[in-house]
């Protein structure tokens, strides 16, 4: 009884998926919509397919995934230690609270020219941009979690007569841990946005933004609808991937 | 005054200070301590017995939590000094126990850890933090799984597991600051219990601040009661029924009297107010 109530519980997603292929198919198979605009789910599967296991698109997603995830270990490797320091320090954090909430706000794409002239044309740009961005959405939430540790777990430490320094690597930063990986989530799916625009318009011969790209001007459209997919995958995993390993190393989040 | 001579003769011999067993363990001398809009002490002076548990009780916000603060060193003092057998704090082994144990124990740590940690700041090595705690478990008689994060254990529990953490230094003075008030009545019941055979196994010097009279007189051998800000000793009051006491107590006339009298004065002192 209950063992199929799970099942049926662990099927529960699956449904707007099926819905929406339903309706994909059905407004294909009446020819609803231009089916040169809208190929089929079979023809734009099998385009994926064909394209991940040995075909171009495969070696596209990897480049992509090799620069979101570059990108975003060097924001981190900046961004945490950085954050840290900031919000171990109030006063130290006020006076740079402004510079930090400005360039949180600028669109990173405006960077884009700025880092263009620093770079040049490759993928150094691409990466440092979407550094830059994740790293900013990074400092913010690590140094947010250092702040507001609870105010009762330093005072504990402080009575057991633990040390500044120990306070700070015993307790502020495990305290700060569950916000440091909100950053890291948002900060890999701007990584990963950043990245994508910056392969379909800065000059690229590869990656899941140039493979849209690409397709689009060549009018080959399970190719596009196949690499769109591809990145909402990448999306979807990278997201999934940090949510495990926080659920690894904060299991006491939200407790 | 012949028997302190005799004592102090007897101290010159043997190299033991006998006066050191009846003398005051902590001495407090002209506290004072402000906020903007009041002055919670002036010149306080107080003396804490050795080897007692003391309760602290007064009216809300006349500065209780604050008195053992500043003792503890967690809010500075304005004015005055507290010593410990003549030693300052940073020379003494303390225990402290929050109200809020939730935000006090470390999450990330399983409870074992969370008891030995003062110990690893003390820099002891790991095989006898183990020992450590293992002999402190057994002395008091827990039974807990320890292996456990703080989040799967029940409220006294937790609480529990604090207190254990501040008894694994040995320390010289316990203090709590409303350690049961955010426990049901059933687990704070137990929790008296968990106290009274802690202090008895261990006549560490305890000063524990509490809001529930009963609890107040029924653990401690003396209640401190305390006026409004700025807070005045009001009475020491002295209570020295035979330990351990249990549930008969309570309704022993010793105990039914040190109760209304702390009563009386405590409803004098609110009124004042
Ligand atoms: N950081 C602070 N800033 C300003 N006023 C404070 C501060 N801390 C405490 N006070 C005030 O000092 C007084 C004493 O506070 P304290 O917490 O010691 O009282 P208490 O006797 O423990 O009260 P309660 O019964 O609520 O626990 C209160 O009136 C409180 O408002
Ligand atoms: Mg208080």
């Amino acid at each position: 009884m209950t063992g199929r109530k799970e099942i049926a519980r662990a099927l529960l997603p699956l449904v707007g998926v099926v819905i929406l292929l339903a309706v994909w198919a059905l407004v294909n198979g009446l020819r609803l919509v231009d089916p040169v605009l809208l190929p089929s789910p079979a023809a734009t599967f099998r385009t994926l397919w064909e394209g991940m296991v040995g075909g171009k698109l495969g070696v596209d997603f990897v480049r992509t995934v090799v620069r979101t995830i570059s990108s975003t270990a060097i924001a981190a490797v900046i961004a945490i230690p950085l954050g840290i320091l900031l919000g171990s320090s109030e006063k130290l954090y006020r006076s740079v609270e402004f510079l930090i909430d400005f360039f949180r706000s600028t669109p990173a794409s405006a960077m884009f020219p700025l880092f263009l002239v620093l770079f040049g044309v490759g993928d150094r740009t691409k990466i440092s941009v979407a550094a830059f961005g994740a790293g900013l959405v990074i400092l913010f939430n690590v140094a947010y979690g250092v702040m507001n540790a609870r105010k009762t777990r330093l005072l504990a430490a402080k009575v057991m007569g633990a040390s500044r320094t120990r306070v700070l690597f015993d307790v502020m930063l495990l305290e700060s841990l569950p916000q440091t990986f909100v950053g890291l989530r948002n900060g890999v799916s701007l990584a990963l946005v950043i990245i994508v625009v910056a392969e379909m318009f800065i000059g690229s011969t590869d990656g899941l933004g140039q493979r849209v790209f690409e397709a689009q001007q060549l009018f080959d459209m399970p190719g596009m609808y196949a690499a769109i997919f591809a990145a909402g995958a990448l999306g979807y995993a990278l997201n999934l991937l940090f949510l495990l390993i926080e659920r690894r190393f904060v299991h006491w989040a939200g407790r | 005054m012949t028997s302190a001579a005799a004592s102090m003769a007897s101290g010159l011999v043997s190299g033991f200070d006998e006066s050191r067993r009846t003398a005051p363990h902590v001495t407090i001398r002209g506290l004072s301590k402000r906020y903007p809009d009041a002055v919670i002490y002036d010149n306080f002076d107080f003396d804490i017995p050795r080897g007692k548990l003391i309760s602290v009780f007064g009216p809300n916000g006349c500065g209780k939590s604050t008195l053992i603060n500043m003792i503890a060193g967690l809010v500075p003092a304005d004015a005055g000094e507290v010593l410990f057998d003549g030693r300052p704090l940073s020379r003494v082994k303390f225990g402290y126990v929050f109200q809020n144990y939730r935000e006090a124990l470390f999450p990330w740590l399983p409870a074992f850890d969370n008891i030995a940690y003062p110990l690893k700041l003390m820099g002891v090595p790991k095989a006898e933090r183990k020992r450590r705690v293992e002999r402190l478990v057994a002395h008091l008689g827990v039974k807990i799984d320890l292996a456990l994060y703080p989040y799967y254990l029940s409220g006294g529990q937790q609480q529990l597991v604090s207190i254990m953490r501040a008894l694994i230094v040995e320390p010289e003075i316990l203090f709590l600051d409303e350690p049961f008030s955010a426990l049901d009545y059933e687990m704070t019941l137990f929790m008296r219990e968990q106290l009274q055979r802690v202090f008895m196994e261990t006549r560490t010097t305890t000063v524990l601040v509490s809001h529930d009279l009963e609890e107040a007189v029924y653990l401690s051998d003396y209640v401190l009661l305390l006026s409004r800000h700025p807070a005045r000793v009001v009475e020491f009051v002295p209570y020295d029924a035979p330990r351990p006491r249990t549930d008969k107590t309570l309704t022993e006339s010793s105990f039914v009297a040190t109760k209304a009298h702390c009563l009386k004065l405590f409803q004098q002192e609110v009124r004042r107010g």
